[in-house]
Formats: C-alpha cells, structure tokens, sequence
C-alpha cells in the first residue's frame, strides 16, 4: 500500500470549502487531499454533502467560500481552452451513468475520444470496444441505447466511458450500488489494476464497505459538515467520532471487516 | 504533463548484444495519441515474430489500456498467458494491465461484427409497409385508450369520493387560465387580419359592409375554436405528454399501480376534464377576441363605426352559428387532452423518447382536430344549419 509521506504530488487540493443552497449550509470549512496514485474512498451518511462536494471538485459548482484545485488549477479562474485540458485528463462517472440517452454505448465512449484526440473513426471504434470489454460488458451491448439497458449495465458503460481518455484521475460516485457482488467485486479488482498499471488516481464516493476494505488506500469522512477524518481504513475505524464509530463498528461494517480479516 | 508533449513510443526486433537471440524491444510511450504510429509498428513488424517471441518491456515509457490492447492483440494470447507465468522481467503491474486488457481483446475478435443495413429500394418499400402499419397500430391503440378513459370516466363518475377536485381545478388554471393572454392576442390578430382580407377583396364591389359579416361568420362558426383548439394542441397536448412522459420514466406511473392507485384515474381524467371545461369558455373568449379585432379594423380602415359594427352583427348573424361552434369545442378538448396523455404514457427509457412523443402528440392532435373540424364543417353545411 502506498506511505503516507510529507512530499506527495497533490491532484485535488480542497481548502476551507462552504457549499450553501440557499440558507443551507452543506459544507463549511472542509479540506480534502487527493494524492497522485491512490484510491481515496469517500464517505458519509446520506444527505451529507458526498456528491455536492464531487461537483464542487469538478468545478459544476462554485464554492461560496474556500478553493478547490484541480492538477493545481482553479478550474474557475481558467481560460476555457485551459480548462478544457484540465477537464480531458478526468474521467467522472456519475452516480447515475449520465450517459447520452441519444447515443449507443459505443458512441457515447467514443464522444471524448472524437473530441480530444485525433483518432480515425475506425481506430475510436477500436478503442471504444476495447474500453467496453474493459468494463466487462458483452460485445452485443455496444449497439445498444442507454434506455436498454440494465442499471449495473449502465453503470459499467459509464466507467467505460469515464476511462476513454485514459485519464489521471477518475471520480467515481458511488461506482459499485446497484452490482451484484460478483460485479462489484470484478470492478474493485479492474479499478485497482488500472491504478497499480497506470498510475490512476481514483476518487471514488461509496457505501459498499467491501470496496473500501478491498481497494481503498486511504477513506475521508465526511460529517457535521467536513471531512473529520482522511487516512488509511484501520486508522479511521479507530477514530474517536460517535458517527464514525457507527458507521464502521454496525453490524453491518463489522461483518464486511471480519470477512477481510478471515481471507 | 501535456499529452501531447510525449515521445512515441517504439517496438524493434532487435538481437541481444549477449546471446544474439532476437527480442522484441518496447520503448517511448504507448498511448492513445500515438495509436495509429504504434498500431502500423507492430503490423509491420508481425510477419517475422515467433509465435512467442522473447519480450523486454524494460526502457518502455509511459503505457495506457490503449497501448496494452495494442500490444495484447500483436503478441496474442498464449504469449501474454505465458508472460504472466514466467516472465520476471516484466513488473507485476504492467503484466496484470496485459492480463486484463487481453481478456477484453479476446472478447472483442470473438463476436462478429453487428449487420449492415442496406439503403435499397426494397428496403424503402419495407420502411414504407412498416409506416402504415405503424398508423393503424395507433389508431388502433388510440381507439382503446379512449375506451378505457371512458370507462374509467363512467365508473367513477357514481363515487364523489373518488373525484380528484384539487387536481382538476390545477389543470384547469394551468391549461384555461393561464392560456387567457396568449388565446386572446392571437385570436384578435387573426381577427384583424381576417377584416383587412375582407375590406381588400369586397371594396372592388362596394360592399365593404360584408365585411362585418366575413368576421362574425368566421369566427362563431369556425375560427374562435379552431384557433383556440390549435393552440392549446400546441401548449397543453405537449404539457400532458411530458408530464406523464417524465412521471414514466421516474417510474412513478409503476408505483402508482403497485399503490392499488390507477393511473388513468389520477393522470388522465382530471386533465380530460379540465380541458373539456376550459376549452369552450377560452374558445368564446376567442370568438369575442377576433370580432373586437375585426371591429377595430373596420372602425379605423373602412370608417364603420362601432354602434354600426353591432347593428349589422345583430341583423345579418344568427346566434345559432355560436353555438355551431362551441359544441365543436369540448370534442376537441377532449381529442387533445386524450392524445397527450396516450403519447405520455407511450414514453419509455430515455429523455429523447419524450421528446419524439412530445412531436408526436402535438402532430397528432393538430391533425385530427382539423380533420373534425372539416368534417362537422360538411356535415353542418348538408343540415342547412
């Protein structure tokens, strides 16, 4: 597993971040790191802000105070032509897929690629079924429109997508609800060889316990509006927070960590 | 790291200094914006390996799944099997990327590629079938929708209980009143316009005057409903559609049924309702609109005066004409609102589905409500009415 030590390349740097609708305030002083090659799980309970603050990442949001950066940019102080090459080195994939309802699976993978490469068509096609078999879909679903498929289908077709541009780093929202276990499982090992091989970064918003005993390097949680804590799994189950101490020590948090500890 | 600024990478079958054995030298960087260098690479290259060439991955650069593929697909998989097992040289990272990537290429040459469509002329003459049948099919289903909403309609009518009052009087605001301003302008436009055609083609024969009856006749018979029924095929026949459309697709319509509700019940009659409540009071605003209009025009370009205006309308028009045409008014309502929501319901998955019932309904109600009103047209003109 990767140290945690001082000098470490930073790809998303959050600091003292408020998110408000309204008189709302969902977060409020937050600060987050996101390191170069490792796959940081992301938690909270529902409502807590785990979604919001991946729009704030991606710069769908304004913050109403604090900054986010992203390979050390603001996305909102850039030129459009910068923050678009910011944007190509990302790959998101949406709680819901977001893919184009217009477009089969195969075109949808092939929308960044078309656009930000200079690939032939039939060289895309290529590498948009290699992407697709990557995210372990049968070779028939390619053809098909997102209004045919299966959820945990959709969502796959969606990490395919994510992973077109090959990107630094990848923002999942909650990547593996909605798979079967066999599924979830394939994609924690397919999410972590990608990492161990590419050097990939991966955000990834989660509630799927075995993901984050199975893959995550390091879990931040978020609650009472901030992160309370960012660092490895053993560390954060140990950490002194009622809500905490819930989440991983329930019933249910316990049983995916003696499985762990059995293999 | 710009992705641009990389050096492409390199494959050579090369001897060993030390052995002068062949290898297959990997070097640069294998990724997506050199694929179509790299794939021409390893294509001419390919003729002279081995089924399973000695590999070195050691000076490569950087690597992606793009690269990998290319590079699963050159060395094939028994190589890439034996690689996984054997070779120590090539780090443990990189030889799980291999593995992954050349279960993903396996699957990918193992399917055949999807059928052509062919643009023929039998295949227009097919699309051309396939039209029709699709027009029956609809009409067909058209047909039994009504049906049931008229059922549903007949039994609920016996039980107060079950009238959905608040959700009717909502309809009824958002497709009556709310469509007051835009019914009234473009129905006194038409008036305008329709005295101004008058004024023009009757003045060659001195009888401006008729004028006044070109526009009572038009619009009590025809024009106050027809405008009004236009428009609201365009404003509410879409509103219905993509109402229930999105309720759809949210599977709200799917809960309902679960609930024991029935969504014909809750969707469909009250907005039949409403429509069939509202239509004839806007069309009589329209009829009252395009006169006003008309009147207008005859005051200020053919010097009728107003009291003038009145006094030939009160002569020449018999009130039967008005009520010709109001009675056209709730049979269109209830076409329009009926098409709106059979289309809504017809949505299924995706938001361009909406979007192509949405078309499909305003089309549609436009369409039949002109073909009605022709007909009753007729059939008026045959009754001497």
């Amino acid at each position: 597993m990767v140290n945690a030590s001082p000098a470490r390349d930073t790809v998303v740097e959050v600091r003292g971040l408020r998110s408000q609708f309204g008189a709302q305030v969902v977060h409020e002083n937050l600060d987050l790191d996101v390191y170069r090659g490792e796959i940081l799980g992301v938690v909270g309970g529902s409502g807590s802000g785990k979604s919001v603050l991946l729009r704030a990442i991606l710069g769908l949001r304004r913050p109403a105070a604090g900054s986010v950066t992203l390979f050390g940019e603001n996305l909102h102080d850039l030129p459009p032509d910068r923050r678009v090459a910011i944007e190509s080195r990302c790959g998101v994939l949406f709680q819901n897929g977001a893919l184009f309802s217009s477009l089969t699976v195969s075109e949808n993978v092939r929308v960044p690629l078309m656009e930000h490469t200079d690939l032939s068509l039939a060289d895309a096609l290529r590498v948009a079924a290699l992407k697709i078999a990557l995210a372990d879909l049968a070779p028939e679903v390619r053809h098909k429109y997102p209004s045919e498929l299966s959820g945990g289908m959709k969502k796959r077709a969606a990490l395919a997508r994510a992973l077109a541009l090959d990107p630094e780093i990848v923002f999942l929202d909650e990547p593996t609800s909605g798979l079967d276990p066999i599924a979830a499982a394939a994609f924690d090992q397919l999410i972590r060889t990608l990492r161990d091989a590419l050097g990939l970064t991966v955000f990834m918003i989660t509630h799927d316990l075995d993901s984050l005993h199975a893959i995550c390097d390091r879990v931040a949680v978020i609650a009472h509006k901030r992160v309370v804590v960012a660092d490895t799994l053993d560390k954060v189950q140990r950490f002194d927070d009622p809500w905490v101490r819930e989440y991983f020590q329930g019933p249910r948090g316990r049983a995916a960590g003696s499985v762990r500890a059995l293999q | 790291m710009d992705r641009a600024s990389t050096t492409p990478g390199l494959v050579e079958w090369l001897p060993l200094p030390a052995t002068g054995d062949n290898v297959l030298r990997f070097t640069g960087d294998w990724t997506l914006p050199h694929f179509a260098a790299l794939e021409a690479q390893l294509n001419r290259l390919k003729p002279q390996l081995p089924e399973r060439p000695d590999v070195d991955f050691n000076a490569i650069g950087r690597i992606d799944t793009a690269g990998a593929g290319l590079i699963a697909v050159a060395l094939g998989p028994k190589c890439l099997q034996y690689l996984a097992a054997h070779d120590r040289d090539v780090p443990r990272e990189l030889r799980a990327l291999l593995d992954t990537v050349s279960e993903a290429v396996a699957e990918i040459y193992a399917q055949r590629p999807p059928p052509r469509r062919n643009f023929g002329f039998v295949d227009m003459l097919a699309d051309v079938g396939a039209s029709i049948s699709r027009v029956e099919a609809l009409g067909v289903k058209l047909l039994a929708f009504i049906g049931l909403t008229l059922e549903t309609l007949a039994r609920g009518a016996w039980r107060p209980k079950r009238w959905r009052v608040t959700s009717l009087v909502a309809h009824m605001e958002q497709t009556g009143l709310d469509a007051v301003p835009i019914v009234a302008l473009l129905s006194f436009l038409i008036g305008a316009v329709i005295a101004f055609l008058g004024a023009t083609a009757l003045q060659r024969y001195g009888a401006t005057v008729f004028t006044v009856d070109l526009v009572s006749y038009a619009f009590l018979r025809e024009l106050g409903v027809l405008l009004t029924a236009i428009i609201l095929a365009g404003r509410t026949a879409s509103a219905f559609t993509a109402q229930i459309g999105s309720m759809k697709i949210g599977e709200e319509v799917d809960a309902m049924r679960t609930m024991g509700l029935d969504p014909v019940e809750l969707l469909v009659l009250p907005r039949v309702l409403a429509l069939m409540i509202v239509t004839p009071l806007l069309a009589f605003l329209a009829t009252l609109a395009g006169v006003v209009g008309g009147a207008l025009v005859c005051w200020f370009a053919l010097n009728i005066t107003p009291s003038m205006f009145i006094s030939v309308f009160q002569t020449d028009t018999p009130l039967h004409y008005l009520w010709l045409g109001l009675a056209k008014a709730p049979i269109f309502a209830f076409l329009i609102a009926v098409i709106g929501c059979h289309e809504g319901f017809k949505v299924a998955g995706s938001a361009q589905s909406v979007g192509e019932r949405t078309t499909s309904s305003v089309v549609q109600s436009i369409f039949l409500v002109i073909v009605v009103d022709a007909l009753a047209a007729m059939f008026f003109m045959e009754m001497k009415w």
